[in-house]
């Protein structure tokens, strides 16, 4: 088993939780886990992304190479297609499609859609719009999980578990609230 | 001993390591990537039970100083900063060679090649080397968790301070450790047991002189047979591979297979001769891949050696400059590309900001609604959050070079003849290095306004105490300012009047003025709210 996974997103969107909880459930399963990821000045509103790697055997390095990524993770459109070289023949993207506009040249929607929409093997939907409806605004990353988990490689009860083991300490609402948004995510990626 | 496996930073790995071998303090100014190394111990179990020192330092010279003291006493200390922090601390370190170590002395330097966040990517190795210092280099987040008690007792043998050299993509980068369960005792209180040799006068510095060189000797042949240091023979000898810390992870991902040309996989200096050597004699040709700047190639090449089989950053098989990828390691092998889709022409860059609500925005909007009013006003900025006012919409800043030198290069610019000369710099690094500096314009009177943009933390690294909370305008009136030009304002939309009004005063005061405008940073306000 083998995984290789660019999460990518705007600095404070979350994508970290996503890496803790699917690191946490590999670790369970006695994988190995690597995983680089940005902290200092990218934070603040810039761009950011931590590269992902799960495998039965022991992992060299801590960054996947281009061409080698499993799975394209992006709490974000445009954040997603930043890091096309990085993709696997035959790998795929999975994607929130709310767009996060901090920049005055944001390129328009359509065109992102259609980029994306071209690509082999996309899940591509609105998270924010799903977080809101199932869950709370903030959970967006939780549906974003949940619609790339059955690309991971990890049984979809590890990571529940996972989420359990991390939200337990802030009460079992919002342990409830994560895995709503996460099996929304799950239902949303099973049946596109 | 049992051992658990988690998932942690390289910088946790090396926290936790230095905890289980017994550390009986840490001292460290915050920056990235080294922060995270401090917070770990500042947050453990055992290091609270303990009450290990890990209180942050004003600077990095005063770390180091206080580090050293420690260490004098026969306790394992840490210094930890990030690489331009070597700069800060440069003079304890070169002279701790000197002093020596009693108790085990581990000074961190976490590089950051690539300059993801960092003026520049400056290689500390090349400070190790220079101050005769010996250092390790890990190649990942075990060997990081190892070699905190292998460097403690290296120390301790040798008697010498010992650097570690962490990179960004060990530092941040997480991995599966075996930890131990349990931490060793802490040392004892023990004295060293030459007192001359802490005493640098030039009798004493001259007699210690001859020693550290032959000691640099004795640690070369601890580098030969250090665990660390391996040769690891392959059946081609058309190329022989010399690769140093996480480099050797980007060579092996290229052959996953095993590495058919014999290898000299680097992780402790000084470097061991015979072993490169033996490579140099067994093998047509050398590629040398090293993250950061090509030391060990300029080591190896010489001045001279133009046209010697030797290859790497230097002849351009591996980029010159920036931090190491699988793929530029891959290319410097002549292994085909993998195939991978084009570059999306859509996405544009999406720089990073100051955070809606921060109270350095209105700072900058303040500043630039005066200054318009003046032809050809100064503004000497400084390293932190308000670095982001250089870009767009503020365009605020003219100058960013090191902490604290806003203030001090406002001065020598007034002194060239330069009116509105305006020094911007935060709190922290106001303490850091900016007190010093304002000493000189105060006892000079110089013709600058300095506006400490107070955010009650170190923001920027992820808001870590500040050591001038509650304390910046008594620091300034100690220094000797003058109390009618020390003047304090809230950082708020609504004071943008008054904070232009008092800008334009003290711009137009001819001589030195300090305004402190403050406003707690929105990130950690939040999080205090989040606890209350």
């Amino acid at each position: 088993m083998k995984t290789d996974i660019v999460l990518a997103g705007v600095g404070g969107q979350g994508i970290l939780s996503i890496a803790t909880i699917l690191g946490s459930a590999a670790l369970k399963e006695n994988l190995y886990v690597k995983q680089a990821e940005v902290h200092g000045m990218s934070q603040r509103g810039g761009d950011v992304q931590s590269n992902l790697r799960l495998s039965s055997d022991p992992i060299a390095s801590d960054l996947i190479p281009q061409g080698g990524a499993d799975l394209i993770v992006s709490l974000e459109p445009m954040e997603a297609l930043r890091y096309l070289p990085w993709l696997k023949t035959g790998g795929t993207v999975v994607t929130n499609t709310a767009p996060f506009v901090n920049i005055p040249d944001y390129p328009a929607h359509e065109a992102l859609m259609a980029e994306l929409d071209a690509l082999p093997r996309v899940v591509a939907f609105d998270m924010d719009a799903a977080a809101k409806e199932v869950a709370t605004v903030r959970s967006s990353n939780m549906v974003l999980l949940g619609a790339c988990a059955p690309f991971t490689g990890i049984e979809t009860e590890k990571i529940e578990d996972a989420i359990r083991a991390i939200f337990g300490r802030k009460g079992q609402a919002m342990v409830d609230a994560n895995l709503a948004a996460f099996r929304f995510g799950l239902d949303k990626a099973k049946n596109l | 001993m049992n051992t658990t496996r988690k998932i942690l930073l390289g910088d946790e790995a090396l926290a936790l390591g230095a905890i289980n071998a017994g550390l009986s303090g840490v001292y460290a100014y915050p920056g990235t990537p080294s922060t995270e190394i401090t917070e770990f111990i500042q947050g453990d179990k055992t290091a609270r039970e303990r009450k290990l020192h890990s209180h942050w330092s004003s600077n990095e010279k005063t770390a180091m100083e206080e580090a050293l003291g420690m260490s004098f006493c026969g306790k394992r200390a840490m210094v930890c900063m990030k690489h331009v922090g070597m700069n800060v601390c440069a003079d304890p370190f070169v002279n701790s060679a000197f002093t020596g170590a009693n108790g085990g002395l581990i000074v961190v330097a976490a590089d950051d090649p690539s300059m993801h966040s960092s003026q520049n990517e400056q290689d500390s190795r090349f400070y190790a080397d220079f101050a005769f210092v010996p250092a390790l280099e890990p190649s990942d987040q075990q060997e990081a968790y190892d070699m905190a008690a292998y460097g403690f007792e290296l120390s301790e043998r040798v008697r010498m301070p010992l650097m570690m050299r962490l990179v960004t993509r060990l530092s941040h980068s997480r991995a599966v450790v075996e930890v131990a369960d349990e931490a060793m005792p802490e040392k004892a209180l023990r004295y060293p047991d030459d007192t001359d040799q802490w005493v640098l006068m030039p009798g004493n510095s001259k007699r210690r002189y001859p020693v550290v060189l032959r000691l640099w000797e004795e640690l070369e042949a601890e580098s030969e047979v250090s665990p660390f240091n391996r040769y690891i023979d392959g059946p081609d000898h058309s190329l022989g591979i010399i690769v140093s810390g996480i480099a050797y992870n980007y060579l092996m991902e290229n052959y996953p297979d095993g590495c058919p040309y014999p290898v000299v996989k680097i992780s402790q200096y000084p470097l061991p001769r015979k072993m490169l050597r033996r490579l140099y004699d067994e093998c047509d040709h050398l590629l040398i891949i090293e993250e950061g700047q090509p030391f060990i190639e300029q080591k190896l090449r010489g001045l001279l050696c133009d046209d010697c089989n030797i290859s790497g950053r230097f002849d351009g098989k591996l980029p010159r400059t920036g931090e190491l990828t699988p793929d530029s390691v891959r290319r410097a092998l002549g292994l085909p590309e993998i195939e991978a889709p084009e570059a999306s022409r859509q996405v544009v860059r999406r720089p990073p900001a100051l955070c809606q609500g921060c109270g350095h925005r209105d700072v900058f909007h303040a500043l630039n609604d005066v200054l318009a009013g003046y032809g050809s006003a100064k503004v000497f900025g400084d390293i932190g959050c308000y670095t982001l006012g250089w870009l767009s919409p503020f365009n605020a800043i003219d100058t960013v070079v090191d902490m604290g030198a806003s203030i001090t290069m406002a001065k020598g610019a007034a002194d060239a003849g330069q009116h509105p000369a305006v020094a911007v710099i935060g709190d922290s690094t106001f303490t850091h290095s900016g007190m010093t500096g304002l000493l000189d314009a105060i006892n000079e009177n110089s013709h600058i306004t300095v506006i400490i943009s107070d955010n009650l933390t170190t923001g920027m690294t992820g808001g870590q105490d500040s050591q001038g909370t509650g304390k910046l305008e008594d620091i300034c009136l100690g220094l000797g300012a003058d109390p009618a030009h020390v003047r304090t304002i809230d950082s708020l939309p609504k004071n943008h009047q008054a904070m232009m009004d008092m800008f334009r005063e003290e711009i137009e005061y001819p001589g030195l003025s300090v305004i402190v405008s403050r406003r707690e940073c929105i990130q950690t306000a939040r999080r205090h709210a989040k606890k209350a």
